[in-house]
């Protein structure tokens, strides 16, 4: 990664059913509340649809449904995180956003297998501060269609 | 100097000049004789070398230079206009367009040009005897000599022979103010005014400076190339109040010579000057120079319209701004029919009225006339037809007709695509046409004209048509389809097949067409654009092959459809009409819904199950019908409800989104809303 060069990295914490996840602060572009999302027939069941931000037409992704999570209404909290990737620039659905961190390289851990399965194929490490477990991740793999996590692999 | 910063104007008008070279010698090919058309070149050859020279690129002076005595030679009689000669200065044509390519890439634009400078010197001496015979001629033919008032530097002498070549004459006019006369330096500003008028002032003794700062007695020269006759000339500048003599005088280009040779001995402190500045701003002169013959030539044509050169980026900016404005519009619009408030109803219609003006003239800057694209074809085809040994007219018609840039961009390559093949494969060679009794010269016409909301580009040729047997005995060899499906193909549905990919009819491959991939790279590359190519033939008498294409693609016409609570924009373009439809009306076919519409057997098409539109509502006992069609085929779309027409602002999903059925773009809506636009092409197979 190339903010390997730094001893810090700046991270986006947020919240996806019980568990902390973050994301590379140069990886998001800004965090939006909900809007009317249009829905896009014959896409990924995690797309969502787009949204019209700020004039551009920006695909949603459900992280709930991503990471095959139970669905849950959208409430106050949730948020629209908009993320870029090279040059794709993405929303992703997230329960809440909660905080932003500097986190020391020295401390990411590589993901133990302990995580709970459900989501490994996304991540890139955990971070522990505290009592808190965050989870690192990797937005390419995210954003991978072919990619899917373990649950749908059993059921196909 | 510093040059760097002229660079782009040198290569857009070097372009120019070389586009100009290349339609004016088609041009001469057809009529040898017609020395205007020569003219022509050699006005373009010559700006072309002194703008080259300025930039310091030797290679196209050199070259330019050598082919302007060429032309100097054909102009004057001396070297006879034949198709070597031609084939030679196309070459030279061809280098120099190589050179400036690589300069406008960050080259350095050199090039050997050894070779094309040899011909056309051997072509020169070969054929020409002696260039200094022909200027004695023309010098000959001048008037009689007259002892000059004037001297003039080498540039000077140069601009007056070349307006002798032009059929201007020189003049020397003497001019003569009261001695009393109270502000000379205006009634100087009035004798030019008025001589400039009559053609162009190229010198004037004591110099334009002095003069203005009244550093003069009473007498002044001027030097004057006109068309117009003295005794027009003296009586203009007399016309001049407080001048009391005005002489002209023509100037013969031996006695121009005469002074010139003399000038080290005796030289005029002003000319002294003037050399000065020639050496100091070699660049400004050339400039200069070719100014004059821009203003002659608009002269000439007396109808040049005013214009400038605009970064076509600053356009794409605009047309970005603009597109945010009709979001904004739409919004508004939206806002005050829900207050329903007059006065605001008033404004807002105002507005979107002005807008709409704005949207019209914006879309009509991003216009260019398709002629930029045609204007490279006669001289393909000229040396396609040349290669294949065939006889070949192209005829360009419509020219003019204007497409939006984008569009312009990609249409290049298809066209020549589809040149090529009706060049290759269409028209036959000159034995074989006169076995089948025609004309040896084949015919291939470049039609493009404008209709509703389209574009269409035809090309048409008169050649051997394509062959149904032919064309089905190769796609069936190649797999393309299946013995019993064809026999059952129309005429058109056959002609069809030559745009799958992996076909190719011409019995021997040739490195012009026939390698089998080109075809269908043209169908999508159309498709891509929204436009649409039908071919149609006849065989022994020849094909026409028809492009549809859209006028703009960024601001299209939508009918807003509701499907659930959904809402997707049908491009108006493709749509033919809207119908209601009860129930009853819908019949069962092969386990296809259809309609009977004006006669016609119309399959229906669901886009709620097509796009599992989730179902929130009743279906009532009427159903909503867009018919839409794709080239002659038509399907009716059920949709629940219709919302109306709206121009909007086509939106790309971008690259992640791509793969999405049936969907060409989205929209941003009034409200803010995104809508999906529909894509009828890819739902009509």
């Amino acid at each position: 990664m190339a903010e390997a060069i730094a001893s810090e990295l700046k991270i986006i914490v947020f919240q996806l059913k019980e568990k902390e996840y973050a994301i590379p602060v140069s990886q998001v572009r800004s965090i939006e509340k909900i809007q009317h999302i249009t829905r896009i027939p014959g896409t990924a069941a995690f797309i969502k649809g787009v949204i019209n931000l700020r004039g551009l037409v920006t695909p949603i992704i459900d992280l709930r449904k991503r990471f095959n999570l139970d669905e849950e209404e959208y409430s106050d909290s949730t948020r629209v995180i908009i993320a870029t990737l090279g040059e794709i620039e993405v929303g992703l659905i997230v329960d809440s956003a909660n905080d932003v961190l500097d986190i020391a390289f020295d401390s990411i851990e590589p993901a133990p297998e302990i995580v709970g399965g459900i989501d490994t194929p996304f991540i890139n490490g955990v971070v522990k501060i505290e009592k808190r477990l965050l989870i690192l991740l990797d937005l390419a793999k995210v954003l991978n269609e072919n990619l899917k996590g373990p649950l749908n692999s059993i059921e196909a | 100097m510093e040059m760097s910063q002229y660079l782009e104007v040198f290569i857009e008008e070097s372009k120019e000049h070389l586009q100009s070279c290349n339609e004016h010698l088609l041009e001469l090919e057809k009529n040898p004789g017609n020395l205007t058309i020569v003219n022509e070149i050699f006005r373009s050859a010559h700006t072309l070398k002194g703008m080259s020279a300025t930039m310091g690129y030797e290679d196209l002076a050199k070259l330019t230079h050598q082919m302007e005595n060429v032309l100097d030679g054909i102009r004057q009689s001396k070297i006879p206009v034949t198709p070597a000669l031609l084939d030679v200065v196309f070459l030279a044509v061809d280098d120099l367009e190589a050179m400036v390519e690589s300069i406008s890439e960050g080259g350095d634009g050199k090039r050997d040009v050894t070779e094309a400078v040899r011909k056309l010197t051997l072509i020169e001496k070969g054929e020409s005897p002696d260039e200094a015979a022909a200027k004695e001629e023309i010098a000959s033919a001048a008037v009689a000599e007259v002892p000059l008032k004037n001297t003039y530097d080498e540039f000077e002498i140069t601009v007056i022979q070349q307006s002798m070549e032009h059929g201007f004459y020189p003049y020397e006019v003497g001019v003569t103010l009261r001695e009393d006369c109270l502000l000379k330096a205006a009634r100087v500003y009035m004798v030019f005014e008025a001589a400039e008028k009559l053609g162009e002032v190229i010198k004037a003794n004591p110099p334009v400076e002095q003069l203005e700062e009244e550093q003069f007695d009473t007498s002044f020269t001027i030097t004057l190339v006109s068309k117009e006759d003295r005794s027009l000339i003296e009586k203009a500048i007399m016309n001049v109040s407080e001048v009391v003599k005005a002489e002209a005088l023509k100037i013969s280009s031996d006695a121009l010579r005469t002074p010139k040779e003399q000038e080290p001995k005796q030289p005029a402190n002003n000319d002294i000057r003037e050399k000065v500045q020639t050496l100091d701003a070699p660049a400004s002169e050339i400039e200069e120079q070719s100014d004059n013959k821009e203003t002659n030539r608009v002269k000439q044509g007396n109808s040049a319209n005013k214009t400038i050169r605009v970064n076509i980026e600053r356009l794409d900016i605009l047309m970005n701004l603009f597109e945010e404005l009709v979001i904004d519009r739409g919004r508004l619009e939206q806002i005050s029919r829900e207050l329903d408030n007059p006065a605001l109803n008033e404004t807002v219609e105002r507005m979107s009225r002005i807008s709409g003006d704005l949207q019209n003239i914006i879309l009509n800057m991003r216009m260019v006339p398709v002629e930029t694209v045609f204007n490279r074809f006669p001289r393909m085809v000229r040396q396609l037809a040349k290669d294949l040994n065939k006889k070949i007219d192209l005829e360009i018609i419509g020219a003019e007709t204007e497409l939006d840039r984008t569009v312009i961009d990609e249409i290049g390559d298809p066209l020549v695509h589809l040149l090529r093949n009706a060049l290759d494969h269409g028209v036959e060679t000159p034995d074989i046409r006169k076995a089948n009794g025609k004309a040896e010269t084949g015919t291939i016409r470049l039609k493009a004209f404008h209709s509703g909301n389209h574009v269409f580009i035809e090309i048409e040729d008169n050649g051997a048509g394509i062959s149904r047997d032919k064309v089905l005995n190769k796609a069936i060899k190649n797999g393309i389809i299946n013995d019993n499906a064809a026999s059952a193909l129309t005429d058109k549905q056959v002609y069809e097949l030559i745009f799958a990919s992996g076909f190719s009819t011409a019995d021997k491959i040739s490195d012009i067409s026939g390698r089998g991939v080109g075809l269908d790279v043209v169908k999508n590359t159309i498709e891509s654009l929204g436009g649409s190519v039908t071919i149609d033939s006849e065989l022994g008498k020849g094909s026409i092959f028809s492009i549809q294409l859209p006028l703009t693609l960024s601001i299209i016409s939508v009918m807003l459809v509701e499907i659930q609570e959904e809402k997707y924009a049908v491009p108006l373009s493709s749509i033919i009409e809207t119908a209601i439809v009860r129930i009853d009306e819908i019949l069962n076919a092969h386990n296809q819904k259809v309609i009977d519409f004006r006669g016609k057997v119309v399959p229906l098409l669901f886009l709620k199950d097509l796009f599992e539109v989730p179902s929130v509502k009743e279906n009532d006992a009427f159903y909503s019908v867009v018919i839409v069609r794709k080239g002659d085929k038509m399907a009716g779309l059920v949709v629940d409800s219709f919302i109306g027409q709206q121009e909007v602002v086509l939106k790309s999903l971008g690259n992640y989104l791509s793969g999405a059925f049936a969907i060409s773009g989205a929209t941003i809506l009034g409200d803010g809303e995104v809508a999906l636009i529909v894509d009828c092409n890819a739902l009509i197979k």
